[in-house]
């Protein structure tokens, strides 16, 4: 075994000058419908269409599941709070503002999608 | 003046303001597409109100607080749903529908699944949806004018079928869209401001429990459980299927979604619908309750749907009273007005489109729909008995629900949907809610099970709509779009990325 080392030799590309592998932009991937341009586009469908399950899952839990509460306890039918029984309370009043909280939570996060997609069709 | 003469000035200055308001819209209504879609340029804030005025009917004027004083809680279920399903709608069509670039809900289902035979069976659900809605709100307008007024039923709805021709005919959706932004306020008006006179009356009388008066021994008024016997639970699922998934399939609600610039405006407009109509049913409920305490004698007469007219007036005396009584008479003239013009022009639309577009064109053919649009259901109303303003209008959802939702839906979210698919779902559900609805109308439901699964068929028929859909759809691949693809980059991406969205329809 040598003591020593092989001399250390620097490594170059001999087409320094050469074009860089040619981008093709997103937009004409989806355009000509390649492989490529079908994962562009489940992704955005299958990210929409998360946010809208889950935002319908928000909406079946809770005021889906007020009449099964009532079914299952039928005493809290009589529960009053200030001269207003509780299931007047949660239909008449409660459930208007969950409602616009969801979809105000809704609306900003299926902007934040698009732009997230239209952030990636335009990269250059 | 006595309460009728108030009532007589209060409907005349409706009448007159509305007519006034459409005129303004008349002289910027020239093109078919101003007509059709008011030129696609109406800002979120103006579409927004023009989209609850023209929701809120009389069922949601009239009908609530009647249904709520007559049965109590379960009924809130009504107005919660028809919120709800603008949620549904919001987060699965209201983007891709306007996206979809088209004008109407058989031009959707065209495009999107390349099929005349679908266009047709979609375009006939539209004008039998459309009749169905039309119908009680002229029946409806016929008894408010006869409750305040004393003039014979028919009166009102052939006075609320004159106006809506005329602004029809003349400005279209252009005009209809200032007419109703406008209508929204006055019908939250006329139910806030007398109010807060008739709460203040209540806090004063000790803030007595609505639940503690009255009730019978049994009476669940304060159960938010629908129906009677073992099937409360289902009765109470199914009428939240129908009017959850219902609303998207509406005719009149669809067609306000090509009004929008973009596809994110529709998505703000429908927020801001959202809140509009959580602010307006806040109300109603409180004048069923209200209506609980201080006229227990309508619910014995069975003339509950008449309380937000009457109530006013009996618990304020003198002439503040009638004042007030005649302000929420204004106020169920405008629902009756804006709904049944929303309808008017959606039904004309399609009757213009598929029935007549071919030989007459344009503005003309529209403007013909209109008329038949019209008249049939105000004969269907003069003709036919009364079968109660919120009933009718349920059944409607129901029937929406099992035919437009699964199509909307599927349409919008699953490439594979089939011409042949589609038309399956839509018979199936379509037949079964239609055949359920008809028995019960005609009284050949029977007792027990069976009856109540007839009388809210939605949590049954909007599922079997979609089993079906799915089913013949898988079982003909080779029927799926051959621009499905191209259709979906449509509907899905937003507009400001530059991408072959394929051949928008017209």
């Amino acid at each position: 075994m040598p003591d020593t080392p092989p001399r250390r030799v620097r490594v170059t590309s001999p087409r320094t000058g050469a074009a860089r592998v040619q981008q093709v932009p997103a937009a004409r991937e989806i355009d000509a419908q390649t492989a490529l341009g079908e994962v562009y586009m489940s992704s955005l469908l299958r990210s929409q269409l998360r946010l809208a399950l889950l935002a319908l899952a928000a909406l079946v839990v809770v005021v889906g599941g007020i009449p099964l509460l009532f079914w299952l306890a039928p005493g809290l039918s009589a529960v009053e709070v200030l001269a207003v029984p509780l299931p007047w309370l949660l239909l008449a009043f409660a459930v208007y503002p969950f409602l616009f909280a969801v979809g105000w939570l809704y609306v900003r996060a299926a902007e934040r999608n698009e732009r997230a997609f239209t952030d990636v069709l335009d990269r250059p | 003046m006595s309460v009728a003469g108030y009532s007589v000035v209060a409907v005349t200055a409706v009448v007159v303001a509305t007519l006034a308001v459409g005129a303004y819209g008349w002289r910027f209504s020239r093109t078919t597409s101003d007509f059709f879609v008011a030129s696609r340029t109406v800002r979120p804030g103006l579409n927004a109100s023009a989209i609850g005025g023209e929701y809120l009917s009389a069922a949601s004027f009239l009908g609530v607080a009647g249904l709520v004083l007559a049965f109590g809680t379960e009924m809130l279920w009504y107005p919660v749903g028809w919120t709800a399903g603008y949620l549904v709608l919001l987060v699965l069509v209201a983007a891709p529908l306007r996206r979809s670039g088209a004008y109407t809900l058989p031009d959707f289902a065209e495009s999107r699944l390349e099929s005349r035979a679908v266009r047709r069976l979609s375009a006939l659900l539209v004008v039998a949806i459309g009749w169905l809605y039309l119908m009680p709100q002229f029946q409806g307008a016929g008894l408010a004018l006869a409750a305040t007024t004393g003039t014979g039923p028919w009166l009102g709805g052939v006075l609320v079928a004159t106006v809506v021709l005329v602004n029809v005919l003349f400005g279209g959706m252009r005009s209809i869209t200032f007419v109703q932004a406008f209508q929204y306020w006055l019908k939250l008006t006329a139910l806030l401001f007398p109010l807060l006179f008739m709460v203040g009356i209540w806090l004063g009388d000790g803030g007595v429990s609505v639940a503690s008066t009255g009730t019978t021994p049994g009476d669940s008024w304060e159960s938010p459980l629908a129906g009677a016997g073992g099937h409360q639970l289902y009765t109470t699922y199914s009428i939240i299927v129908a009017t959850f998934l219902g609303t998207m399939g509406l005719p009149h609600v669809v067609v306000r979604f090509y009004t929008n610039p973009d596809g994110a405006a529709a998505r703000r407009t429908t927020l801001l619908v959202l809140a509009l109509l959580g602010l307006f049913y806040l109300l109603p409920p409180v004048y069923g309750g209200l209506g609980r305490l201080y006229a227990p004698d309508l619910i014995a007469s069975g003339n509950t749907e008449s309380v937000v007219l009457e109530l006013p007036s009996r618990m304020i005396a003198g002439t503040l009273g009638d004042l007030l009584s005649a302000l929420t008479t204004a106020g169920a003239f405008a629902a009756f007005l804006s709904t049944s013009s929303g309808l008017t022009v959606a039904v004309a639309g399609v009757i213009s489109q598929d029935g007549l577009g071919r030989r007459l064109g344009g503005v003309r053919a529209f403007q013909t729909g209109a008329v038949v649009a019209v008249l049939v259901p105000l004969g269907l109303a003069l003709l036919a008995e009364g079968v109660g303003v919120a009933r009718a209008v349920g059944l409607a959802f129901a029937f929406a629900a099992s035919t437009f939702c699964p199509l909307l839906v599927l349409g919008i979210w699953w490439r594979r949907l089939t011409d042949a698919g589609a038309m399956a779902g839509m018979l199936v559900g379509g037949g079964c809610a239609g055949g359920a609805v008809l028995a019960t109308l005609l009284g050949a439901a029977p007792a027990g099970w069976p009856g109540a699964l007839l009388a809210q068929p939605a949590a049954w028929t909007v599922p079997l709509a979609f089993l079906t859909m799915v089913s013949v759809s898988l079982a003909t691949p080779w029927r799926v779009p051959r621009q499905a693809a191209r259709t979906m980059v449509r509907l899905h991406t937003p507009e400001a990325v530059q991408l072959d969205r394929g051949i928008l329809p017209r």
